[in-house]
């Protein structure tokens, strides 16, 4: 096959050889846990939580204070860390998300573009926000970033979540970039060399042609990504954003720090996670069963 | 240098390729005349694709010179894009667009690249898609069409380009015994119509009926040629003896 800029590397022959589909391109790593977690049975939080909650039901037998108050106590705050909790949880994930898909897109295509010095840029940072640790980068953009900034002489103040939004979103956006950059590659070359004998641009050929193949592609490792991110959004505790952690210390401070209470309020954020993302994680498979058969 | 239709719309002299250490072609030359038919017919590995690929640009060359009506292809200041639309290309593989309809496919170029008026392409996509006679089909997407079928869509789909030359590269190689003919009666009424085509192929017989020259490769040369009436019945060379004692 014949090489196309920034593309595929330079073919060893020019013979015609109908390449496969690589498939390994558009799922790169990572994705081997959203299909563990998809095919954990539904109940599995319930029986993780109920085998957690034997132990403090022996040690407590002789305390005053029994895991019927803890179960009281995270009735009564449950409410409060759902709404106030999980759900700012869900709008950091829908933001750095957002951000991470278009910073990421933007990435991915710097990696396929004809111009080299871009190209090795955005392989570049691709790489360095991949290979870094999330809570790293999270500090990072923490410490950083000022916690307002002037622009044309208006003042606009960055709070700290928006900080975990950026942060979060970094790691999302090089990870994107990468799976832009597989699904594009994944679409043999003869796609790109009918287009050019059609005397299409290099340009029409990539937005025409190419990109409407890979957004099927794309879809179950975005969704991927998208759960990977989700179950990372506790991170920003560490930033002292007010989220569903932070919330429930500060939850269980005000209910005197019983030691019972440790079990019923993680395994309550355990159930809520599980049954936000579970439900992501088995409709990827599906979608990625289905589209795997259609390639 | 202005071409006029009695030069050859097609020229290679003395044209070099190679893919790192690999020599694939070793100095080509011949000239094909508006209307013209040629057939390029040769063992496996003989540099026939590269050849014909090399007149489109696809693959670039490292010596020599192709001209398609005067213009120099291999030119760093030629623009390619022009080139292409003088010059259809069928592939082995069909490759048409996946997520477009046939009549899509057919249509894409047309509208986004030689920027025509959408229903004056649509009318003369459909009427092409009814000359190659998949009338009823111009909502099929590819994957539910047989290989002959959309070979066909490809072909129309080069043609509504108005191309002056088209180049197919064994096109019904991959293709089931039995649609090989649809396909080739499909090339046969292009070539009676004059349209000028080079053609890469394994189809003996059908070379022998359409084409007015046959050219015959092998290690990156052309070791004979002549028309069809001579070609096949006083080769000279031994290699063309061989290759032809083992096809006929």
């Amino acid at each position: 096959m014949r090489r196309v800029a920034g593309v595929n590397a330079p073919g060893r022959t020019d013979l015609p050889v109908l390449k496969p589909y690589d498939v390994k391109a558009v799922t790169p790593d990572g994705y081997i846990f959203t299909r563990w977690v998809a095919t954990l049975p539904w109940w599995t939080p319930a029986l993780v939580v109920l085998a957690a909650l034997l132990w403090p039901l022996i040690a407590s037998a002789q305390s005053g204070y029994t895991v019927y108050d803890a179960f009281d106590a995270l009735w009564r705050w449950s409410p409060f860390l759902l709404w106030s909790g999980f759900f700012f949880n869900v709008l950091i994930s829908v933001f750095a998300m957002a951000i991470g898909t278009v910073f990421g897109a933007a990435l991915g295509l710097g990696q396929i573009s004809p111009n080299r010095v871009l190209r090795r840029a955005a392989w570049f940072f691709t790489q360095l926000f991949r290979n870094s640790p999330w809570l790293v980068i999270l500090f990072i953009v923490l410490l950083a970033f000022p916690f307002q900034v002037k622009v044309f002489g208006v003042t606009i103040p960055i709070p700290d979540w928006m900080k975990g939004v950026i942060g979060l979103s970094l790691p999302i956006m090089a990870n994107i970039s990468e799976v832009v950059r597989g699904a594009v590659q994944s679409v043999p070359t003869a796609q790109w060399e009918a287009a050019e004998s059609l005397a299409f641009s290099r340009r029409q050929i990539l937005w025409q042609i190419i990109l409407p193949q890979c957004y099927k592609r794309m879809l179950p490792p975005w969704m991927n990504w998208y759960a990977i991110l989700t179950m990372a959004t506790p991170l920003c505790t560490l930033l002292g954003i007010e989220e569903v952690i932070t919330l429930s210390r500060q939850a269980m401070e005000a209910e005197d720090n019983h030691p019972e209470l440790l079990v019923p309020f993680y395994g309550f954020i355990l159930i809520l996670f599980f049954a936000y993302c579970y439900p992501i994680a088995r409709f990827t498979m599906r979608l990625e069963k289905k589209y795997a058969v259609k390639l | 240098m202005t071409w006029t239709p009695d030069q050859p719309i097609v020229s290679l002299k003395d044209v070099r390729k190679s893919f790192g250490d690999l020599e694939v072609l070793k100095g080509v030359s011949f000239d094909v005349m508006k209307g013209e038919v040629i057939c390029i017919i040769g063992p496996s590995g003989s540099g026939k694709s590269t050849l014909i690929r090399c007149i489109n640009g696809l693959n670039d060359i490292q010596a020599g010179s192709i001209t398609v009506e005067g213009q120099e292809v291999h030119d760093p200041k030629l623009d390619k894009l022009e080139l292409r639309k003088k010059v259809g290309m069928v592939f082995q593989q069909y490759n048409l667009f996946p997520h477009k309809t046939a009549l899509q496919n057919v249509m894409m170029a047309p509208v986004l690249v030689l920027k025509e008026d959408k229903a004056e392409v649509e009318r003369r996509a459909r009427a092409l898609l009814a000359k190659v006679r998949l009338q009823g089909k111009e909502d099929s997407y590819p994957g539910e069409l047989s290989g002959g079928q959309q070979q066909r869509v490809a072909i129309a789909r080069s043609l509504a380009m108005n191309p002056d030359v088209m180049l197919f590269d064994e096109v019904t190689a991959a293709l089931d015994p039995e649609t090989v003919k649809e396909v080739l009666v499909t090339i046969r009424e292009l070539a009676e119509e004059g349209m000028t085509c080079m053609l890469v192929t394994h189809e003996m017989g059908f070379a022998r009926e359409v084409a007015d020259h046959i050219y015959f490769t092998d290690r990156g040369v052309i070791v004979e040629h002549g028309p069809p009436s001579t070609f096949f019945t006083d080769a000279k060379d031994p290699r063309t003896q061989e290759f032809l004692g083992q096809i006929l």
